[in-house]
């Protein structure tokens, strides 16, 4: 009880410095709305619903890694990541606190990316809604991590990219498979399995990543 | 509390740190004096347990949430109110009482009429009263203070003499410091770096 009680007072915390500083969840939104639109003129008329749907992946990974790379911002620029690695609390909560915050950006960003993309390209179905859900889950799992590792080198906005995306591939697959395939089912289960394999491995591996 | 020997701290092929050996009692103060990067912050910084030594051995007694750490930066989130970073920490502190005690504290730095004011907007020489209520919030038993001094006027600077007065004797400390005659008077043991 205690270790969900720090993850709820460390998400919070998240999400009230957003809802005071606004300066995450309105960058992925313009971002996420303003390449759908690109993507929108880029595309010839006549292309295949597929191509859309591709681009629509590529546009919520790209919004994924502009919030991610403001996961830490706070912490790294007041130096707050000593006093939380300090505390007695399982370190592994503050993964946990920063993941939840990160899906809850994500969620929203799609809140406004899903219906937009309906607009500019196809309507939206369930199979589609259920394969952003669960990339949200690896995305905010996998991500939360390599942000904190990005965090405490010098080029933390060429690295962030350069650990996520490869990692990201697998999200991929099973997003956009999730989303063109007659049978998402599929393509749903290795987002599923993706998900709980890393959540695992990131939780467990947090601790090391925040201490030398 | 703290015993190293022969403790050494490259980052790559800088050397911050070298041969330094030391023993720290649980009513010790230790004053850590020597110039602009000869390593007083490094050294708090591995008896933190924040980085690992390179070279030598390292032995701290004391437990994570007993480890009181003033750093550089106030280590507070600027966007939350005084109150709110005390929260947050008493609760991952482990804080008993945490709202009577952050009060407790607040009150005795001065900070008790700003604490709906959020950090970003404090001076320099409140966000370090807020940080000194930060170290001090869960009653460590092992105080590693950077600068204490740093920006305090001089009734912040009177407020921590008082704080350091009444705890001198009941907690560990190793202060790095500039200022070593402000703190001669609790010192009971000197460090050198070079």
């Amino acid at each position: 009880m205690t270790y969900l009680a720090d993850v709820g007072a460390l998400a919070r915390k998240d999400l009230l410095l957003e809802l005071r500083a606004r300066d995450t969840i309105p960058a992925m939104l313009l971002f996420v709305v303003s390449t759908l639109v690109v993507f929108h003129f880029v595309l010839p008329t006549g292309s295949s619903d597929l191509a859309a749907t591709g681009l629509l992946w590529v546009a919520l990974l790209f919004t994924a890694l502009l919030g991610l790379s403001r996961a830490f911002a706070a912490e790294r620029e007041q130096g707050v990541i000593d006093g939380l690695v300090l505390a007695p609390s399982d370190r592994s909560a503050i993964w946990l606190g920063k993941a939840l915050s990160i899906l809850a950006f994500l969620g929203l960003a799609e809140l406004i990316a899903l219906p937009a993309y309906a607009l500019f390209f196809k309507p939206v179905d369930a199979a589609l809604v259920g394969g952003v859900a669960l990339a949200n889950l690896g995305i905010a799992a996998v991500g939360t991590l390599l942000a904190a590792m990005a965090t405490a080198g010098r080029a933390r906005e060429l690295l962030l990219p350069l650990l996520f995306l490869p990692l990201a591939i697998p999200i991929v697959i099973g997003g956009v498979g999730a989303s063109v395939a007659d049978d998402p089912g599929r393509y749903l289960g290795l987002l599923g399995v993706y998900d709980a394999l890393f959540a695992i491995i990131c939780w467990a591996s947090f601790e090391y990543v925040v201490t030398e | 509390m703290i015993r190293a020997r022969s403790l050494e701290k490259r980052y790559g092929e800088k050397r911050i740190l070298r041969g330094v050996t030391l023993d720290v009692a649980a009513d010790e103060f230790l004053l850590v004096t020597g110039p602009n990067g000869s390593g007083k912050t490094t050294l708090l910084r591995l008896c933190a347990g924040l980085a690992a030594p390179t070279r030598g051995e390292l032995e701290v007694t004391v437990e994570r949430g007993r480890v009181g750490y003033l750093a550089h930066e106030p280590l507070v989130y600027r966007e939350l109110t005084a109150l709110e970073n005390l929260e947050l920490y008493g609760r991952l502190y482990r804080v008993p009482e945490r709202r009577e005690r952050t009060g407790m504290l607040l009150e005795r730095f001065g900070l008790w009429d700003a604490r709906h004011a959020r950090a970003g907007s404090f001076s320099r020489g409140m966000l370090q009263r807020l940080a000194l209520c930060r170290t001090l919030l869960h009653e460590p038993s092992l105080l590693l203070l950077d600068e204490p001094y740093s920006g305090l006027d001089d009734e912040g600077a009177r407020l921590l003499d008082r704080e350091l007065g009444e705890r001198a004797s009941h907690a560990a400390f190793v202060v790095a410091t500039h200022e070593p005659e402000r703190l001669e008077r609790f010192a009971s043991a000197r460090l050198g770096l070079a």
